[in-house]
């Protein structure tokens, strides 16, 4: 099989190392060869975070780079729009339509562009964007994010709900599993 | 049994698997979970040093008394253990030892873009480069053998994206290392001028012999794709290359990239039609190449600077690239920034008021330069603060001296609340002894010593003023643990009350994540806001209000 890339982007602090971990335990149960990625430190810091996933029969390169990823998955609306050169021509884009307004907004240097997922519709990208905040919110706690959005992936993956459901018990402390698996199934059933 | 682990979990696996005893290092990013995976270990005693000098020289007193031991550091920490590491080059080792380097390519959280292969061969020490989680665990128990045939310390060079990268990694069972009785060998040890000398000529006959056995060593290794384009390249580099060419173009994979190998390059060049050298960073194996007289390609078409990618590699050999969008508009720019609920912001916020010039140092609070408090004049290296400030005051005049403080010590916050002299844990959590700051600034001769809590506006201002018309040094002690740490309570979110709100944007000069501002009015984030009220102290209409439990 040809390597598949998912691309998982947020702001530091939302969870998406959780998710990266969680989806390369499940790929590597599937028997893949699997390459998760991820820049810690600064970026831990409210900044903009970047995590690869890769699977396949062999997987060399730990990251994507422009024009690889299979799917986008994003917990930040604009962080969507920051890696699209990443997509693939056909790739799907996954995003939390919730707006964090970063420093050069917060202090009025720049304007938080909210119309820029339009834009890349207009040319004919695949944009799934949910209110995972919200759904979160529902499932019983806000940081739960991530899971949601991962149940949103799933739809799109040909692994079954069940298996994820085991990644996800193995991949949480036992007190948030009834929490997460809420989540998943917000974001799945959406 | 297989499991996916990050690279720095792999060479902890590596660790248990050769019989360390010993792990002692000092954070930083891209190494510090090395030693946070070994410390799970029981097998292994564990320690955060406090910094990396001190972290090699433990290490060395393991290995003399016979221990397979190791450090870990970033980059830059290495300059500070270079005083250990050029005489151990010397002294060589007991039991097996092996320093573990992660360079920070594209200085994803580094000051510089220093390459650790300098160190490797001016140090006259072996350094081995693996390419993923997998061949990290086993170069580990490679260096551990090369250490004691050898009689050297080892090497390793990660890098972040081997660091942080987890791939699958094949789990073995630890082979003891059995602690030889201790042997007293002065004349190997003591490192005065009468022994140095005779240990230089041993160091430089290790060197050809370990250049002879790089050889035959299955650490560098050939895969043949033809004789069109012949590649060199080592770590990360490795992958990229296959990534773009698989098994289409010869390569040659060095995993020993000091000493490196003169016969197997020959040979591999002979090989190919055209030869080309891909390495991140400075070209030294390049020019390794051109003292060999051997025809290369290499920087002419790579960067010295940043790190590749498959694009990168697609692009100097004039590859279709695949195509890929964008949106029109540009996204700004998203800098890390203070955490809402930065015990750091309070303070930060006075230094930035009253204008003060101010020297900082290496940590989260490295963030207090950015916009809006632009509260730091500098930020140069690991304590560069203090004596620093001494020589701005010193040149500047007395002026200079009134106005000037420098701000340091943050107990490890940005690479992970790792424990540290003052915490009073060690790295397995247990209780020990801590610093008592004040106490130590007392016994140094500093008079005037304080503590202030910093979400506490108008005691930060109180007692930088007082201390700064103070006619002798001071110290401020800034105290408040980190949010982020699991047993700091937050309070409730605050809430803006959109009545009293004008927008005066008062609140805003604080640069808190959680505060911008909707419909002219501020407004808070709810699932950022930690409840450390320091917004409310500065709102003169009293708009934002303590949020409900």
């Amino acid at each position: 099989m040809e390597t598949k890339n998912v691309m998982i982007v947020g702001v530091g602090g939302q969870g998406s190392l959780l998710a990266s971990k969680l989806l390369g335990k499940l790929l590597t149960q599937e028997g893949f060869d699997v390459k998760v990625s991820e820049v810690h430190g600064m970026s831990q810091r409210g900044g903009s975070v970047v995590t690869y996933v890769r699977f396949g029969d062999k997987v060399y390169s730990p990251v994507i780079s422009k024009g690889e990823a299979d799917f986008i998955v994003s917990f930040e609306k604009i962080e969507a729009a920051r890696y699209a050169d990443v997509l693939k021509k056909d790739g799907k884009i996954i995003v939390n339509s919730q707006m964090i307004d970063p420093m050069p907004v917060i202090t009025g240097a720049a304007v938080y562009p909210e119309q820029v997922l339009d834009e890349l519709r207009a040319k004919g990208v695949f944009v799934d964007e949910i209110d995972a905040l919200s759904l979160a919110v529902q499932a019983g706690n806000a940081k739960s994010v991530n899971i949601v959005l991962m149940g949103r992936l799933a739809k799109y993956f040909d692994i079954d709900y069940d298996k994820w459901v085991e990644a996800i018990k193995v991949s949480v402390k036992p007190q948030f599993v009834d929490v997460n698996l809420k989540a998943f199934e917000l974001g799945y059933n959406y | 049994m297989k499991k996916l682990m990050l690279g720095n979990e792999a060479i902890a696996r590596g660790l248990y698997e050769a019989g360390v005893t010993l792990v002692s290092s000092y954070p930083g990013t891209p190494s510090t979970e090395i030693t946070e995976f070994a410390a799970k270990y029981d097998e292994i005693y564990c320690e955060w040093a406090p910094n990396e000098k001190v972290a090699t020289e433990v290490a060395f007193g393991a290995s003399l008394r016979g221990a397979r031991c190791a450090c870990a550091m970033k980059h830059v920490g290495l300059n500070v253990a270079a005083d250990p590491l050029f005489t151990l080059s010397y002294t060589g080792v007991n039991g097996g030892m092996v320093i573990f380097v992660a360079d920070d390519p594209a200085m994803h959280s580094s000051q510089n873009e220093q390459d650790s292969r300098h160190y490797a061969i001016a140090a006259k020490v072996p350094m081995l480069e693996p390419a993923d989680s997998a061949e990290a665990k086993e170069f580990v128990k490679a260096a551990y053998a090369i250490s004691e045939e050898f009689d050297t310390p080892v090497i390793i060079r990660m890098c972040t994206r081997i660091a942080h990268s987890q791939g699958a990694v094949e789990l073995c069972d630890r082979e003891e290392h059995v602690l030889p009785a201790y042997e007293k060998n002065p004349q190997k040890y003591i490192m005065a001028p009468a022994n140095a000398i005779r240990r230089h000529p041993f160091v430089e006959e290790r060197t050809k012999k370990l250049s002879a056995y790089g050889e035959t060593s299955p650490l560098n290794r050939v895969e043949y794709g033809g004789t069109e384009k012949g590649i060199i390249c080592s770590g990360t580099c490795y992958q990229y290359v296959k990534e773009v060419f698989g098994d289409s173009v010869s390569v040659l994979k060095l995993g020993m990239v000091n000493p490196l190998p003169v016969d197997i390059i020959k040979d591999f060049a002979a090989k190919v039609d055209k030869l080309y050298v891909i390495e991140e960073l400075d070209g030294i194996i390049e020019g390794h190449l051109n003292a060999l007289k051997i025809p290369c390609t290499g920087k002419e078409m790579f960067s010295p600077i940043g790190e590749y990618n498959q694009t990168t590699i697609r692009e100097a050999f004039g590859l279709p690239q695949p195509e890929s969008v964008s949106a029109d508009t540009a996204v700004p720019v998203r800098p890390p920034v203070m955490c809402a609920g930065c015990p750091h912001r309070g303070l930060f916020y006075t230094l930035s008021k009253h204008k003060i010039t101010c020297l900082g140092d290496i940590g989260c609070y490295t963030l207090g330069s950015a916009a809006p408090l632009f509260a730091l004049d500098s930020t140069l290296c690991m304590g560069a603060s203090v004596s620093g400030l001494h020589g701005f005051n010193k040149a500047g005049g007395k002026e200079s001296e009134e106005k000037t403080v420098c701000v340091i010590g943050d107990s490890t916050g940005m690479t992970g609340h790792q424990q540290n002299p003052t915490t009073g844990y060690n790295i397995k959590g247990d209780p020990a002894l801590a610093v008592n700051l004040e106490a130590l600034c007392k016994s140094i001769g500093i008079e005037h010593v304080r503590v202030v809590d910093p979400y506490n506006l108008k005691e930060c201002e109180d007692a930088i003023l007082e201390e700064l018309s103070v006619d002798a040094p001071s110290v401020i002690i800034s105290r408040r643990p980190c949010m982020l740490l699991k047993y700091v309570k937050k309070n409730p979110p605050v809430k803006v009350n959109e009545d009293k709100c004008v927008g005066c944007k008062q609140c805003m000069k604080l640069g808190c994540p959680a505060i911008s501002m909707k419909n002219k009015k501020a407004h808070i984030d709810f699932t950022q806001c930690v409840g450390c009220d320091v917004c409310t102290q500065l709102c003169k209409l009293n708009a934002i209000e303590k949020g409900e439990r």
